[in-house]
């Protein structure tokens, strides 16, 4: 193979599942040493096109194109076996999601292993030996005990690296990794990315997927943006990111929330909801009672086997009428907890928890269960939250007559009410909600949670799950709806650039204990605390868009 | 969950769990004889008629009113209840089943004659049941979504079927109208087709629903996807991954489908004339035989119990996240 060839042609591929196009008339090169980006949203094709490149794209699909080279190989019309023995050796592929990308029955040392035994790599004792050395290359502590783990014993991140570990066993020459850093949490994503980073420094080329334009930035050399299975823009990342020309570029640049103050739109105007707001936020009154305070919060769970876990340890805030508060942290630092708490679903083993000045966690339920409709709250996977047998008009039904009838039809003209307020179109609520897109369903989610005339929402990671495009859509709906309605959030993620976006003030939650808060500017420009500047040192964009 | 496992102690925490588990086996084990004995015990006595006239050759012995009394009294029969049932409990826990009332030997005698029969039926059923459900899940992956429909149908249909029916359609279809196969139960291997696939092709229906389930949803997966991303092959996938994962659940409901072989062994043993457990149960309460239906209800919950423990204990082998559970 020619050292200067590229390592991936593709001239016009078409894709089809059946008579379904899914991608058309995509191209694009890649080099060694090279890290292509393609970014789009999800269903705009940039996941077949991958899965196409490994002969992959799944049953049913049709895959024709001009020109596909694959490290040197023309693939079109390869056999099956002559693709396996491209799979693995001289790509290597690694997908979104390691918690179901690993097989939970099998060690991760085996799953490494199979990349090396099915390209005939050495004797066992060899093999074993250059499992235990990836495990080490890619930053896994005790490597010989992680080998015999499985995926279920790892933390997300070490899960991600034992994936990458076995996609790059035989040192492929490409690497393509579809939504890499999808589901970690800003510090582990940034040591993921670094990883990619030392792989491509190493002369792997490289096809990096993703539906944020901001994780790819650093480690891109260009970029291409697919839309609708084409790709409308494509050049070097620079240029993408800092003079884009296709109007849906701009909208996933303009999606992402780092550096756009507070109450500025993220999505375009035509998603958001028609009515026009009231000109002035509604007061905000920092300085009246609190809507919703907690003090000395801690709460521990019994571990089977262990010492119990403290949780969440000595927990405090204030929440102002018509303000956002964000709870920003890692997975296991006790957000959630805090959450379960101040909605009254958890008993604390300490503190207190006021609604409105009035006592709220130390009160029976019986007591709580009149004021319940003053606190609203929505999660991070809203389909699981909705029973699956009830239609979107029968869910609002539900919670507008606080569980009495599931009829739409008594609630109907309240019902169009909620769904044009979120801007659903009224004739969604006959639907399944299993029916509907990742977008509206999490609009759904806001309906139910407004329908009892609530004060105040819990938002639990709610956009997490989201794109980029859609997360704009969703975070331009809540600030439009606090406007709107004078509501006040507690407004929990992970992600620091959607804290700083969304929250008047902030705290900074590590290992269940609050290790920094006040105003959101002050905490995000000169913060205090290490961890904070760790947090703040993994996601890039938050600090270098203002 | 998210959090790795620590370092120390893991294995004497092991150890630990292991032993509990066995204890927990043994003591839940001993509970469901108990409760099966006193079940019984009560439960016979619910039934009109005398013992001591079963005793004597059954109702139409017309055994005199002084025999009667004297097979009464012979048997403990005129004891108190609550002195018949414990000192019965203490025979039973010496290991002591009795003597048959019908047949005048000792029931562990009878019982060691009739469990091998028995035994070789209801394991041929289960392995040949796991055979076919196995054959049809791979088969019905390879073969899209017609062929999964196709198995689906009928796996559903042979899950349906009565044992007493499908052995009547066997017998008139194989035996009589054919001529292949022999219409009664012997031990030799031909004379056990018909009986074991009475047995295991309901169980094959029930089997292969959960195991094709499972087998497409794993070849689906995300990890078969990584494997076959590595260059793995659609039979290595299979092998490697996939069945395991359908194995699972076949593995889970194989304590209970015993179970259900042992009652199905009354109805197919009683059709082909076989020698078994079932038919002399079936027998036994006609005759109110209470020592000989005491001990096959005692073996077979006691078999029953062991495979269980079994059925567990190799789900844990199979599915490593159980072990902590």
């Amino acid at each position: 193979m020619n050292a200067t060839a590229p390592l991936l042609r593709v001239e016009n591929l078409d894709v089809a599942f059946g008579e379904t196009p899914v991608v058309l008339d995509v191209s694009f090169t890649v080099n060694p040493g090279e890290c292509l980006a393609l970014v789009g949203e999800s269903g705009s094709g940039k996941s077949v096109t991958a899965r196409s490149l490994i002969g992959l794209a799944g049953p049913g699909s049709t895959v024709r194109a001009n020109a596909l080279e694959v490290a040197g190989v023309d693939a079109r019309g390869l056999s099956q076996r002559a693709w396996r023995s491209i799979r693995g050796k001289r790509v290597g592929f690694i997908l979104q999601d390691a918690l179901t990308s690993l097989d939970p029955l099998r060690k991760i040392g085996k799953e490494i292993d199979d990349a090396l035994r099915l390209h005939g790599s050495g004797s066992g004792a060899a093999r074993a030996a250059r499992v235990v050395e990836l495990l080490e290359a890619v930053g896994l502590d005790d490597p010989v005990r992680r080998a015999s783990q499985r995926s279920g014993e790892l933390s997300g991140g070490m899960r991600q690296r034992a994936l990458i570990a076995s996609a790059i066993a035989l040192d492929p020459a490409l690497v393509i990794a579809d939504e890499p850093t999808t589901a970690l949490d800003a510090t582990i994503a940034a040591q993921v990315m670094d990883l990619l980073g030392g792989l491509r420094a190493a002369g792997s080329g490289m096809l990096l997927i993703s539906h944020d334009l901001a994780a790819v930035a650093n480690l891109a050399d260009s970029i291409a943006v697919m839309q609708g299975g084409r790709i409308v823009e494509s050049g070097p990342a620079e240029r993408i990111l800092g003079d884009p020309q296709h109007p849906y570029t701009r909208a996933l640049l303009a999606a992402v929330p780092a550096g756009k103050p507070r109450f500025a739109p993220l999505s375009p105007a035509s998603t958001r909801a028609s009515t026009p707001l009231p000109d002035t936020p509604q007061e905000s009154q920092a300085g009246g009672r609190p809507v919703l305070r907690a003090e000395a919060l801690s709460k521990s769970f019994t571990v089977p086997g262990g010492p119990d876990f403290a949780a969440v340890k000595d927990v405090g805030f204030e929440l102002h009428a018509g303000r956002t508060l964000g709870v920003v942290g890692e997975s296991g630092s006790g957000k959630t907890t805090t959450a379960r708490m101040a909605l009254g679903l958890l008993a604390p083993d300490a503190g207190t928890v006021e609604l409105f000045g009035e006592p709220w966690s130390q009160v029976p339920e019986a007591a709580r269960r009149t004021r319940r409709s003053a606190l609203g709250a929505i999660y991070q996977d809203p389909l699981s939250s909705f029973d699956p047998r009830l239609s979107a008009g029968a869910l609002l039904a539900d919670a507008l007559s606080f569980g009495a009838t599931r009829n739409p039809r008594k609630h109907a003209a309240k019902i169009s009410e909620l769904l044009a307020l979120v801007g659903l179109d009224k004739d969604l609520a006959g639907r399944n909600p299993a029916t509907l897109s990742g977008g509206q369903r999490q609009r759904l989610a806001i309906a139910r949670a407004l329908a009892p005339n609530p004060r105040v929402l819990i938002c639990d990671e709610p956009v997490s799950a989201l794109d980029v495009s859609i997360q704009a859509q969703v975070l331009d709906l809540l600030d439009d709806l606090q406007r709107r309605l004078g509501l006040s959030y507690l407004f929990i993620s992970h992600d620091l650039s959607v804290i700083r976006h969304m929250s008047d003030e902030v705290l900074v939650m590590q290992g269940g204990k609050i290790v920094e808060s006040g105003p959101t500017e002050a905490v995000f420009t000169a913060p205090a605390h290490p961890y904070t500047r760790t947090l703040l040192a993994a996601s890039p964009g938050v600090v270098s868009g203002r | 969950m998210n959090q790795p496992l620590p370092a120390g102690g893991r294995s004497t925490r092991v150890a630990g769990a292991a032993a509990r588990w066995v204890l927990g086996k043994i003591g839940g084990g001993l509970f469901v004889l108990w409760a099966v004995a006193t079940a019984i015990f009560f439960g016979i006595r619910m039934i009109p008629g005398d013992p001591a006239e079963a005793i004597m050759g059954g109702p139409g012995s017309q055994a005199s009113a002084e025999a009667l009394a004297q097979a009464r009294a012979d048997y403990g029969l005129d004891a108190p209840l609550y002195v018949q049932y414990f000192s019965q409990l203490w025979r039973l826990s010496t290991g002591d089943l009795g003597t048959s009332y019908s047949l005048k030997t000792p029931v562990s005698e009878v019982l060691g004659e009739l469990v091998p029969p028995t035994l070789v039926l209801a394991v041929l059923a289960l392995l040949v049941a796991w055979a076919l459900a196995l054959v049809v899940a791979v088969l019905s992956t390879r073969s899209g979504a017609l062929g999964s429909a196709l198995a689906s149908g009928l796996e559903i249909v042979s899950a349906a079927v009565p044992h007493f029916w499908l052995a009547s359609v066997l017998i008139m279809l194989f035996a009589t109208a054919l001529g292949w196969l022999p219409p009664v139960s012997t031990n030799a291997p031909a004379g056990l087709v018909l009986p074991v696939a009475t047995l295991a092709l309901p169980l094959a229906g029930f089997l292969g629903q959960v195991m094709r389930d499972t087998l497409e949803a794993a070849h689906r997966s995300p990890f078969a996807l990584s494997a076959r991303a590595r260059g793995e092959s659609e039979t290595g996938v299979l092998l490697r991954h996939s069945l395991r994962h359908a194995a699972l659940p076949g593995i889970a409901l194989s304590g209970w489908a015993f179970g259900s072989l042992l009652s199905g062994a009354v109805v197919v043993e009683s059709i082909f004339a076989r020698p078994g457990l079932g038919r002399s149960l079936l027998s036994a309460v006609t005759a109110r035989d209470i020592p000989m239906v005491t001990g096959v209800a005692l073996l077979s919950a006691g078999a029953y119990v062991v495979i269980m423990a079994f059925s567990d204990l190799a789900e844990r082998l199979a599915d490593p996240r159980m072990a902590g559970s």
